[in-house]
């Protein structure tokens, strides 16, 4: 392990050489395009062998992430906003298809009006699609998750693909410090790479070929298995993590800041949980019991674990940074969703749309909310 | 120590962002947590851009933009006049502007804070012989709040100067900077 300050960017680059993907598709946009520079300058440098395919589009490096994994290759690529709408098309299919790969995004607005600043518009809209989504709060975290994902994603009971949801610019532009791991010890946390059914032109395979309505049905219902199961081995590759490396990240599923006797909580993913943990160290000072719960796991959601988790709480304050338009923030119909038999107050917020700062000052108007026994929740502009 | 919060005034081009970077990477090795973060836009050459700098003994977990500075660093004095460089400035607070003004000037135009008023421009183009002000303001920071060593200071700009392949400039970078704390003596 050394100790160094980078950008989250490069952590995740950094993360991605330590899990030795045999190919990575690139494609750039903004905010991911430090993450396959960075990856480029190490093939480059002779300091990774993996094939780089440098491909025309967004829509092609999914196809390409597609076809090297499904040819037994461990894979991985990013994207961001834009760009992962236009992998739309294929993000079904590789989970379709059961193979694990990981792609980090770096989570941006999506137009119009154009912005390339943070919000969660993009990774969100894409949770039906099948992967597994993990969204991080630091670069540690961020560093860690690819490690962490590529032995999920694997793992001969999950199957499904992975993606690391990071908050672009807040988190993929900031430069903190990042205890990085040394291959060693990736190497052996992480088996080698392994595929029954591949692509293999002496042993000829179909993949993906059509579902007649006799059996559509059943592959959809062993994705939702798999992702069921996923739960247990997001749990247990992050205990696993903590074994290896001295460091986890709550359950794996869910991260609890001063929950145990808290009456008030706010309940979120990505960086915005970091302010959130510092207007809670604030308001505890003045006596106010209030915690946080951070969504590692949006897909599979542990509604389990959430159910725990509020079981003492007075009133819960959920802050989306994306809105389902027409409905509300997607996570709170969630949060709403898992914890229905219960009666307890659950407020949606949205907040921090297209890069708009989400501040400790808005936390505190969030808690004082919930203090005064509010019941609707509101659009939080800075 | 307790969290200290810098905000770093400069125009596109001038390496604004790259000077808090060096700093965040020399708090580091001063044994303290740091970040570094752009606000960023999509920037032109000459716009006004801002980026920060928070440094603090315990890991740092604040992730929104830094709103009420304990320092301010304006790398070229024309933004003075279109910019509020004192926005949420702390009373006590030192506000670092590379001018070619004199002290009494500055203050004049900065009622009220603790301000230092260094030609860094002048430094820059007798050591390294460019007006390359960004990594060169940051002796001064160094030398007025004292909350980071000039050897940590010169570690970083070698790390992050070597790692963009550009070890001449670290060199003169070093020189300028030692060059500006020793004017703030």
């Amino acid at each position: 392990m050394t100790k160094r300050v980078i950008e989250a960017s490069h952590a995740i680059a950094i993360g991605a050489k330590l899990t030795r993907p045999d190919v990575i598709p690139m494609y750039p946009i903004t905010p991911q395009t430090h993450v396959v520079e960075d990856l480029a300058q190490f093939i480059n440098n002779g300091e990774m062998k993996c094939a780089m395919i440098d491909v025309e589009s967004e829509h092609s490096a999914a196809s390409a992430f597609l076809g090297s994994i499904a040819a037994g290759s461990r894979t991985f690529t990013a994207t961001s906003s834009q760009g992962l709408l236009l992998m739309y098309e294929v993000l079904p299919i590789v989970s379709g298809m059961r193979l694990p790969g990981v792609m980090a995004v770096a989570n941006r607005a999506v137009s119009a009006p154009i912005s390339i600043w943070n919000d969660h518009s993009d990774a969100v809209s894409a949770r039906d699609q099948g992967w597994i989504q993990l969204w991080v709060e630091s670069s540690q975290e961020a560093l860690d998750t690819v490690i962490q994902g590529v032995k999920i994603s694997e793992d001969k009971g999950v199957m499904l693909p992975l993606m690391v949801c990071f908050d672009g610019f807040t988190l993929s532009h900031v430069f903190e410090q990042v205890d990085v791991p040394d291959q060693k010890t990736v190497d052996k946390f992480l088996p080698k790479f392994s595929l029954k059914h591949k692509l293999d032109i002496k042993n000829p395979k179909t993949f993906g070929p059509i579902g007649f309505p006799n059996s559509y049905m059943y592959f959809k219902k062993q994705q939702q298995d798999a992702m069921i199961t996923s739960l247990d081995v997001i749990k247990k590759v992050n205990k696993d993590f903590k074994k290896s490396f001295g460091r986890s990240y709550g359950s794996g599923l869910l991260d609890l800041y001063k929950m145990g006797d808290a009456d008030y909580a706010v309940l979120g993913m990505g960086t915005l949980c970091g302010t959130a943990r510092v207007t809670i160290d604030k308001l505890r000072k003045q006596g106010k019991k209030v915690g946080m719960i951070k969504v590692r796991s949006l897909r599979p959601f542990p509604e389990k674990e959430l159910q725990v988790a509020v079981k003492n709480l007075k009133a819960l304050a959920v802050i989306d940074r994306h809105i389902s338009l027409g409905q509300e923030g997607p996570l709170v119909t969630d949060v709403r969703s898992a914890i229905y038999c219960n009666d307890l107050t659950v407020n949606g917020y949205i907040a921090g749309l297209g890069g708009m700062d989400i501040t400790v000052k808005l936390f505190e108007k969030v808690f004082s909310d919930l203090e005064k026994g509010k019941q609707n929740g509101s659009w939080l502009f800075d | 120590m307790v969290l200290k919060e810098i905000r770093l005034h400069g125009r596109g081009g001038q390496g604004a962002v790259t000077s808090t970077q060096v700093l965040a990477i020399a708090a580091f090795y001063d044994g303290m947590y740091s970040q570094a973060f752009p606000n960023f836009g999509v920037e032109r050459t000459g716009a006004p851009v801002e980026s920060y700098v928070r440094i603090d003994k315990k890991p740092i977990n604040l992730r929104q933009h830094v709103y009420d500075p304990d320092y301010v660093i304006v790398l070229d004095s024309s933004l003075l006049d279109t910019v509020d460089v004192t926005s949420g400035m702390q009373k006590d607070g030192i506000i670092i502007v590379n001018t070619d003004k004199t002290e009494a000037e500055l203050k004049k135009k900065l009622p009220g804070f603790n301000v230092h008023a260094i030609d860094i421009t002048k430094i820059a183009l007798e050591v390294i012989g460019k007006p390359f002000v960004n990594v060169a303001a940051l002796g001064a920071f160094c030398a007025l709040s004292k909350d980071v060593s000039l050897k940590a200071l010169d570690k970083a700009i070698d790390e992050l100067f070597t790692a963009r392949g550009k070890a001449a400039i670290a060199q003169l970078n070093k020189k300028a900077a030692k060059a500006v704390a020793d004017k703030c003596k």
